[in-house]
């Protein structure tokens, strides 16, 4: 070895590692902030005001003054609610309201039901159609029939909105680096900035009705189709455009006949979590009177039946599940190779044609029959009406069993959340918020240099300087205490989940649903609950967030351990490793990627939740979005708030982006998307393997310039 | 090959007979025509059918009611429409909203009625007394009663936490995990501004005010800390449908006096008996609809609000099945806002 490669090696040994010196720093933190305890902390009481809160007031008094005057703004403004507004109406008068004179919509529920159906079976296949008839179907026995289809009316019309906003811009942000630099924050607001904030000022700008609620689900649905569009046309291999170009096609040309179609798979998928982002915003809009099933969520919570919140959250539940299966049945079809036989292309297009006659003559019964239109809840049998919906039995099992675990489970789940919050949460809010404010702010920007490089505590020192600007320091660093708590916690469930369901197809397909009702229960339903378990306080939030959370997480990681080749663990199996060492040191190691993005979207989808974690006791910034939706004088406040929650999810976003880059840099696969927020979506697509571009059709011989 | 096409040709006309037939047989039932038909003359006179017993009033169109999410509000908001529908003929449209939207929507004119309002003093400064397109319609004579509440168990047992000197000396039994270390004031809902974090300081109580940000926090944890015998002081509030699951016990703080809680943060007092009262568009009271008159005369007691939430969150019934309910038992209370308007 030369003299060079040794004195190297020694400079590099006597240089301390990041490792010790990440622990020097939070050792030296910990001790300032047992000493200086308290001080410094810019603490601010629930009902006080900070000088930017009261600035914000003002401006939204001067908003609020603007209404009511007479300008082209206003006009506009009054022009497009009037349009959302008739959109919105005709879908009602569609399927969920009476209409035309008549006393039912224009489709009753056998129309819609086979039409559904019908859309189901031409988009998808044979089983998810099945399966939407099942699920719609079970609504109505639910007793839940008008109020899911107003729901569904409301959430159609979202959608539909949210696409014709959406792919246009998608598709340009998809083309045009400039167009997604200047989108990607505004979609990061979009999604993260809570809807409290702006629920109020946008009742006032589009007044109060199903224009306002259209637009609020609107702001919330429309990024993940606009992220997925982008992100597809953008993962359209380049050789194929190359090829598409080096054969004379212009730009215009090359979007239709190249990118569109070969995307039309991604584009499929961020269609299907606009539905689901939409639906999820059932129960918000509700506070601002769009009628449906979050109607009646909030009603059965007023009274505190448990029981029957669970029904009708059950309904939101399955409405999601199905339109999930159904868009993914929709792009897997788009994903099949090659064309089907002829015999095969007959068979369909006489199912097609067979089952739109029967469609229609289904529609035609709804609309002539009371019974085929109103959901029937009773029939006669016997002279005796005999009422069969499902809708009392399930509340009554939900009821039932909510009331036994809080008479039995609560003191074990009183020990645990004493323990956790002593143990975990408690110490960490010390460092946090009660060391002071400059203790804080350079510990944190000296870690994400030593976490990330110099460009993260970049990063981190901007967003921590606005975070101080906002007022709302010291509840900001409560929250991200137990953020940080509650992302460690999805984590090891989400590995722990996520391996047991990558590994074991069964267990995937019977834990799923119970994922998927995880994601689109409202939060609302399993607050009672949760409260009643663990008693208001910051470890109730952490589970709400986490009963959220986990579910992604879990996906994004069985999906990438089912990414591994098979191969490579047949080689490590037949090297003698058991189970455990196979997933320790070659399905973890190599789906580390999906891990990174599993623990980047679990923190995401933890901060979503921290207004909800408010109305359950966590307080801090969760509390201080609720206090100013529900008092006029702490509106400036919630919205710093908003602004704080934003700001946060912007900070560890980017800081775990910076870090996953450097480490995927040194060896692993590289993420190929500028933004984690975006990557929300992209758990879908590591399960279908990517087709190449040039091979999916036999390239005729001859034309194989490149 | 031909015979193949034959085949199915086949197939297919039997498949289509089959259609047929089950179209043209019609399955039967109630027709949707029939229905209309049968509705439509009704439907639209609903009003003016039971305008002759007020055929000296005015006609009255319609009214935008807000409604509020808390029960008490929805006992008040069903037994007014109930009335203003069946008496005045009268179109209420009820709009479930917060109370922050339904005093925005006097501005823009898309509310006509607040029928309980508690507090909201900065509301009121701006859309009364600044803007002046709401106008304070009175009281509805229910009064509501904040205080510092304990589970019944616990006022049996140890009676002696009802006096607010010996609270200090029992702090470490109401702590929790959320409470650093003193003794733990569960708060709930921010739609009702507290003097609690004042109250705590000014009395010098070792306590510490737990914000549970929702009136769900409150009654679980008093359901729960009844059924597991466990400590629990929290702030509550009369009328509330809870209390006739469980009588929670209040605790007596140093006697309000006027003036004592001027000053916020000198708090040192009890909250006094609170008038809650009913806010109107400016533009619909002065429209001379007998609606807003009968806002106006509309008032009852703690007992009566308290009868209807018991119907609608103990017993389950529906709103308008609860308002029926109580309408009928006390059709002369009614009869008295009616003339009053």
């Amino acid at each position: 070895m030369t003299a060079a490669v040794i004195a190297a090696r020694i400079r590099a040994a006597a240089r301390p590692g990041r490792g010790v010196l990440a622990v020097a720093v939070l050792a030296v933190w910990a001790l300032l902030a047992v000493v200086l305890a308290g001080h410094d902390t810019l603490a601010l009481d629930p009902f006080d005001l900070a000088w930017l809160h009261r600035r914000l007031n003002e401006v939204n008094d001067e908003v609020g003054n603007a209404r009511a005057g007479d300008s082209t703004v206003i006009h506009l403004l009054d022009a497009v609610r009037a349009a959302v507004d008739a959109l919105v109406r005709t879908m009602q008068a569609l399927i969920a309201r009476p209409a035309g004179g008549r006393p039912v919509p224009v489709l009753g529920w056998l129309g819609v039901v086979a039409l559904a159906t019908y859309a189901a079976g031409a988009l998808g296949n044979l089983r998810v159609a099945a399966l939407t008839a099942a699920g719609l179907l079970f609504i109505g026995m639910q007793g839940l029939w008008t109020a899911a289809m107003d729901t569904l009316a409301l959430t159609l019309s979202a959608v539909l909105l949210a696409l014709l906003v959406g792919l246009p811009i998608g598709v340009a942000a998809g083309v045009s680096d400039r167009v997604l630099r200047v989108l990607t924050p505004i979609l990061d607001v979009a999604q993260t900035m809570p809807t409290f904030v702006y629920l109020a000022p946008l009742t006032l700008v589009f007044l109060i009705g199903p224009a306002s609620a259209a637009i609020t689900t609107l702001i919330y649905a429309a990024p993940p189709v606009v992220r997925l569009t982008a992100h597809g046309i953008r993962s359209v291999p380049v050789t194929s455009v190359e090829a598409s170009r080096s054969l004379g096609a212009t730009r215009w040309q090359q979007l239709r006949g190249v990118q569109l179609p070969m995307s039309r798979h991604t584009i499929v998928l961020g269609v299907s979590q606009t539905i689901m982002a939409a639906l999820s915003m059932a129960t918000i809009t509700a506070l601002i009177d769009a009628p449906g099933l979050g109607k009646l969520v909030l009603a059965s919570l007023e009274i505190q039946d448990v029981g029957a919140a669970f029904n009708q959250g059950l309904a939101i539940v399955v409405l999601a599940v199905v339109l999930d299966r159904v868009a993914t049945a929709a792009a897997a079809r788009t994903e099949r190779p090659g064309r089907p036989s002829p015999r095969r292309a007959r068979l369909r297009l006489a199912g097609l044609a067979g089952g739109a006659v029967l469609a229609v003559w289904l529609v035609q019964l709804s609309r002539t029959y009371l019974w085929a239109a109103r959901f029937p809840t009773t029939t006669t049998v016997g002279g005796h009406d005999v009422s069969w919906t499902l809708g009392g039995a399930v509340a009554d099992g939900a009821g039932g069993t909510v009331a036994w675990l809080s008479n039995h489970a609560a003191w074990a789940t009183g020990a645990l959340k004493d323990t956790v919050s002593a143990v975990l949460v408690d110490p960490l809010q010390a460092l946090l918020a009660g060391s002071p404010w400059w203790v804080t702010l350079v510990a944190l920007v000296t870690l994400a240099a030593l976490a990330a490089g110099p460009r993260a505590a970049m990063v981190a020192l901007v967003c921590l300087g606005l975070l101080l600007g906002t007022g709302l320091w010291a509840d900001a660093m409560t929250t991200l205490a137990s953020t940080v708590v509650a992302t460690a916690a999805v984590m090891v469930v989400g590995v722990g989940l996520g391996v047991w369901l990558g590994r074991s197809g069964t267990a995937d397909q019977l834990v799923r649903p119970l994922l998927d009702a995880g994601q689109t229960m409202p939060a609302f339903v399993y607050l009672v609950p949760f409260v009643a378990l663990f008693q208001p306080g910051r470890f109730t939030a952490i589970v709400a967030a986490a009963v959220y959370a986990v579910p992604v997480t879990v996906k994004i990681i069985a999906d990438g351990i089912r990414g591994v080749p098979s191969e490579t663990v047949e080689a490590a199996r037949s090297y003698g490793s058991d189970s455990w060492q196979i997933i320790t040191k070659v399905q973890l190691p190599m789906a580390r990627a999906a891990v990174t993005l599993a623990l980047n979207q679990g923190l995401i989808y933890v901060l979503s939740m921290v207004v909800v974690g408010g109305l359950v006791g966590a307080g801090a910034l969760g509390y201080d979005v609720v206090a100013g939706f529900s008092q006029g004088f702490l509106y400036g406040k919630g919205l710093a708030a908003g602004a704080a929650i934003v700001l946060l999810g912007v900070l560890l976003d980017r800081v775990t982006q910076i870090a996953a880059g450097r480490a995927a840099g040194r060896g692993a696969l590289r993420p190929s998307s500028p933004s984690g927020l975006d990557a929300r979506l992209r758990p879908a697509l590591n399960s279908r393997p990517r087709p190449a571009g040039l091979q999916r059709r036999p390239v005729p011989t001859g034309s194989t310039r490149r | 090959m031909m015979q193949r096409t034959q085949r199915k040709r086949r197939r297919a006309t039997a498949g289509l007979a089959v259609v047929a037939a089950l179209a043209l047989a019609g399955c039967g039932g109630a027709t949707v025509e029939s229905a209309s038909t049968s509705n439509s003359p009704t439907a639209v006179a609903s009003g003016s059918g039971s305008a002759t017993a007020s055929a000296s009033k005015a006609a009255c169109g319609t009214v935008n009611l807000a409604v509020n999410p808390w029960v008490g509000y929805q006992a008040d908001a069903a037994v007014f429409a109930q009335v203003a529908r069946t008496r005045l003929g009268c179109t209420i449209v009820t709009k479930d909203l917060k109370e922050q939207v339904s005093w925005q929507g006097f501005g823009t004119g898309e509310v006509d009625l607040i029928l309980e309002n508690w507090g909201h003093e900065d509301l009121a400064k701006k859309f009364i007394t600044e803007q002046k397109v709401a106008v304070d319609l009175g009281e509805t004579g229910n009064k509501g009663i904040i205080g510092w509440y304990v589970p019944p168990w616990l006022a049996k047992e140890h009676p002696e936490v009802l006096d607010w000197t010996k609270l200090n000396a029992n702090a470490q039994k109401f702590k929790t995990s959320e409470s650093a270390g003193k003794g733990q004031l569960l708060d709930g809902d921010p739609s009702y501004v507290t003097n609690d974090a004042a109250l705590v300081k000014n009395l010098k109580l070792d306590y510490t005010v737990v914000q549970g940000g929702s009136e769900t926090s409150l009654i679980q944890s008093f359901r729960q800390a009844e059924a597991h015998k466990t400590w629990l002081l929290a702030y509550f509030y009369e009328p509330q449908w809870f209390f006739n699951e469980l009588k929670l016990v209040r605790v007596n703080l140093p006697a309000h006096t006027p003036g004592c809680d001027t000053d916020p943060a000198k708090v040192a007092c009890d909250y006094p008996p609170y008038n809650l009262n009913k806010v109107a568009r400016a533009a619909f009271v002065t429209s001379g609809s007998p609606a807003a008159a009968l806002a106006k005369a509309f008032r009852w007691t703690n007992e009566d609000q308290n009868d209807v939430s018991r119907s609608i969150a103990v017993d389950k019934l529906s709103p308008e099945d609860a308002a029926k309910k109580w309408i009928e038992a006390h059709s002369s209370t009614v009869d008295a806002w009616l003339a009053a308007g």
